[in-house]
This record gives structure tokens, sequence and C-alpha cells, in this order.
């Protein structure tokens, strides 16, 4: 899993009927100091995430599959968390 | 998941089996702000999306299951097409 | 999937068991918004499995990942990325940036 920041979300009225219900975010990759890294995509929440919030994502088919407890959905990143706080070591 | 620019389609006669029928796309990703991110790729289509459309779609071989017959070597599919994005938040 | 052009082939004799019998292609990245008579090369290659009897000199789709196991061929096999159509054209905002058959011959009846 991978840390993120929630942007926002995207409505499509068209989509495979796997998403119904879902709510489909734009998410923001962070690196482990919670800055910006790499470019934006997608994933499918399933922590009730708001924008703002830091999230902890999973861009892997398998995990995907397992929380739509469908093993044929064509879906590849969700979010599975969001954070409450991250502490480093020295 | 990813956003993208539907921006042309690819024609291939001899292909596997599993393809026939299959619509091919040429998508540009791109990211929240609809800025490409990176080349362009070849998607497969069933949501009878077209040239200019914003799309989301899937990689991995999570991009073959929106296909009747998924046992086939697909590693990017269209799974919507994009009425709107709504960004509050500044990356 | 992503585009390449076919420029060799890749042969090994000693290899584990499971990839016996695969045609094995070394496939170029080419560039999308290339143009005209030649394709324009792009960074990086793949070796890859083919499942359609493709060749050199060929323009080709192909897929990677857990995606190439998706064939009878490579089911279960250790392969990451197979070539799954011949490109015959594709096209850009309407534009024909490629075509296989872009030369006829004609010839005095």
């Amino acid at each position: 899993m991978k840390l993120a920041r929630v942007l926002g979300n995207i409505q499509a009225t068209v989509k495979h009927e796997v998403y119904t219900g879902y709510r489909i975010m734009t998410v923001q990759p962070l690196d482990e100091n919670l800055h910006p890294e790499g470019e934006s995509h997608l994933a499918v929440d399933f922590a009730q995430s708001g924008p703002g919030d830091i999230v902890l994502v999973a861009v892997e088919g398998n995990a995907s599959r397992q929380l739509f407890m469908n093993d044929q959905a064509p879906v590849h990143a969700v979010i599975e968390g969001v954070v409450d706080h991250v502490e480093r070591g020295e | 998941m990813h956003l993208a620019r539907v921006i042309g389609k690819v024609v291939a006669t001899q292909k596997h089996e599993a393809l026939e029928g299959i619509k091919l796309l040429m998508i540009q990703p791109v990211n929240h702000n609809l800025k490409p991110k990176s080349a362009p790729i070849v998607a497969v289509d069933n949501m009878q999306s077209g040239e200019g459309d914003l799309v989301a779609y899937v990689t991995g071989r999570e991009g073959s299951l929106m296909l009747e017959e998924n046992f086939t070597p697909v590693d990017a599919g269209i799974v919507a097409i994009v009425d709107s994005v709504n960004t509050e938040v500044a990356p | 999937m992503l585009l390449g052009k076919i420029v060799g082939t890749v042969v090994a004799t000693r290899k584990t068991e499971s990839l016996e019998g695969l045609k094995l292609l070394l496939v170029k990245n080419i560039d999308p918004k290339t143009n005209g008579s030649s394709v324009k090369e792009a960074s990086g290659y793949v070796v890859a499995a083919d499942a359609v009897g493709a060749g050199v000199g060929e323009v080709v789709l192909y897929a990677t990942g857990s995606s190439a196991r998706q064939t009878t061929g490579t089911n279960n096999r250790p392969v990451d990325a197979i070539i799954m159509g011949v490109v015959d054209t594709w096209d850009i905002e309407g534009e024909t940036m490629f075509e296989k058959y872009q030369s006829v011959i004609t010839a005095d009846v």
C-alpha cells in the first residue's frame, strides 16, 4: 500500500456495472514525507474518505477484487483506509 | 485506475482470437487537471466511447475483466466515460 | 497495451522447462505519435511471447504483466509480455499515423 492525498472525485454515468454505488476518487500519491510524488490517478473508495484526507491506497488487482468480493471486477486501485497520522523514527 | 482522453483508434486484423470484434482505442493518460502524464497507450473499450471522450481505464489483468470473454491477453481497459472531475484540494 | 516493432528473435537453449516451445521476439517500443513512412522508435524494449504468428519487421500490440498469461499457450507459464495483435493502422485526432499496407505495387496490364 502507498500513501496518497484525496483531491476530489469524478462522476461517470456510463460505467461498468460493478462500479454502481461506489465513489471514484482522484488521489495524489505521496512519498514517505507526505510530499506529492508522481502523477495523480483514480481509486475506488472503501473508507468513506473525503478531499484532503491522507489515505492508504492499494494499486493492485487482487486486493481490489477482494474488496469488491467479485473475482471478475475490473478494478485495479482502491482506497483501503484514512490515515490518522504517520509517525517516523529518527 | 487512471483518467485518459480518447485520441484515436487502432486496427489490427491479425490478432489473438479472443480479441475478435473488440474495439481498440488510442488513449492519452491524463492527471486530475487533464494534463497528459505519459505516452499514449492502447486500451480495449466496450463502453462505446469515442474520440474526444474523457474516460477512466483500468490497467493490469483487471483491464481484461470487462470483456465478456475475459481470459484474454489485455492489460488496459476502459471502464467508464467521465462526466466531470471535481477537484477540491490542490495536490 | 503498447505499440512495438519486432526487431529480432530471441533463442535460448538452456531455459526453464515451462518456457519450452514458446516463440520469443525482441520488440522495440515505438512512439504512437510517429508519422509518415517509418515508425519512430521510443526508449525501452521487451522480449515477448507471440500469440498471433507475427514476424520480424511488423508493428504489433503487446500486453504486459499477468495479462500475458491469459492465453492457452502461456497460461501458468513464466511470461510477462505477449504479442496479441499485428497492427494494420492507427490514427490520432483523425490523422493516420501508420499504415501497414502503404505501398501498393501497380503493374501494367
